[in-house]
């Protein structure tokens, strides 16, 4: 395997394939978290770790598994990691654990995690199904990350807790409530929308 | 609360003050996908709220009766998956069976509901909140109402929205993010009717 197939493996996800803003995948079950910054890494770290290693391991069996049962067998090994991230976070971090509360599960249902085995870890090796796996969930992470960013800095003047912006800061309490959720991944979209069909028409 | 009404409180609380999608971005995928014709959100509208009311009380006994004595809570993502993948073939196979027309009506849209993400988070949500049995049936079946409230909603802004002149960048997603935040915001007119946990 070519060192460059790694690399295109992985920047692919980071850019033109975004999975959030291309594909429209997965935003369900993490975009509830994006109030505060903190939530949202503790969430796509967790949905990092659950992409790759899931599509790591079903890359392994990928020939052992009968073609039938495939959706059933994926998502067991999905569960079983996000289990293991859900048993992680109570364990070490409990007040975390409660402040997610089943958005950790719902990590199961995240389209991002599934797409990625059917279209990418059947056809590929384990390696580069790996690499795939955590780039596509690193794509998701880093939109998720912005989004959080201007949703907590705005909503509360605040970064990860510590204040930011001055007492002269007028918090946009719409921010961190629901609608603020939807508004900002619209607005995000747009920008990377526009951009890209502005390079599209130079060429 | 009065114990007779708390499950009423809940049912009405899920409709509109906690919508599933507005409140909690349950179910995203299939109700920005499906969403463009007002029939077609009709039907997975009521499919979803039928597999909802259903599957959440069938999690609770299976929660209660078989994870909790055996002190297997933490297999519940799993045993929550398979009930309702179990329950979404059955209905299917049933419904093929004994009447055709609503197969061809309802039954594209099952395979879908097994992955919307409203139904596992209504199982999860129940476990939370440690609702009671009453209680967690009319919880699932008023998300499913909130939700089919939502997308019939969209579908029918959707369908005017057609010869609306939209951006380019805006298109399709975009704008439905938008509207959603919208009625988002007309939601939360209703906070404060009905306060639950």
């Amino acid at each position: 395997m070519a060192p460059g197939m790694i690399k295109k493996t992985f920047l692919a996800p980071l850019g033109k394939d975004n999975p959030v803003f291309v594909q429209i995948l997965g935003i369900c079950s993490t975009l509830a978290v994006t109030n505060k910054l903190e939530n949202t890494l503790v969430m796509t770290l967790g949905v990092m770790f659950t992409t790759a290693l899931s599509s790591w391991t079903i890359s392994i069996l990928r020939k052992a598994i009968p073609s039938r049962i495939r959706m059933m067998v994926e998502t067991m090994v999905i569960a079983t990691y996000v289990i293991i991230v859900d048993i992680a976070l109570k364990a070490y971090y409990p007040e975390m654990w409660k402040q997610l509360g089943p958005y950790v599960g719902l990590i199961i249902t995240n389209c991002i995690v599934m797409g990625r085995i059917e279209a990418f870890a059947l056809q590929n090796k384990p390696t580069l199904s790996l690499v795939d796996g955590l780039a596509s969930g690193m794509g998701y992470a880093y939109v998720l990350l912005i989004i959080a960013f201007f949703r907590e800095l705005l909503g509360t003047g605040t970064l990860f807790g510590i204040q930011i912006l001055g007492s002269w800061w007028t918090s946009w309490a719409i921010m961190i409530m629901p609608p603020g959720g939807f508004f900002m991944l619209a607005i995000f979209m747009w920008i990377v929308r526009e951009a890209i069909f502005k390079e599209g028409s130079h060429e | 609360m009065n114990e007779f009404l708390f499950p009423l409180a809940v049912f009405f609380a899920a409709i509109f003050t906690n919508n599933i999608l507005l409140t909690n971005y349950l179910g995203m995928c299939s109700f920005l996908s499906v969403s463009k014709e007002l029939e077609t959100s009709a039907g997975l509208g009521i499919a979803v709220t039928f597999v909802l009311a259903v599957t959440t009380a069938i999690n609770w006994i299976v929660y209660h009766f078989l994870l909790v004595p055996f002190q297997l809570e933490y297999l519940r993502f799993i045993v929550f998956i398979i009930v309702i993948a179990a329950f979404v073939q059955l209905i299917e196979m049933v419904i093929e069976r004994y009447s055709e027309g609503l197969y061809f009506a309802l039954g594209i849209f099952l395979p879908l509901i097994t992955v919307n993400c409203a139904i596992l988070g209504v199982s999860l949500f129940m476990v939370i909140r440690e609702y009671s049995f009453i209680t967690s049936f009319f919880f699932g079946l008023g998300s499913g109402l909130g939700w089919l409230l939502a997308i019939l909603a969209m579908a029918g802004i959707r369908q005017r929205l057609r010869t609306a002149k939209i951006p380019p960048g805006l298109e399709g997603a975009g704008i439905a993010l938008i509207i959603a935040g919208f009625m988002a915001m007309a939601f939360m007119g209703f906070s404060g009717m009905i306060t639950i946990s």
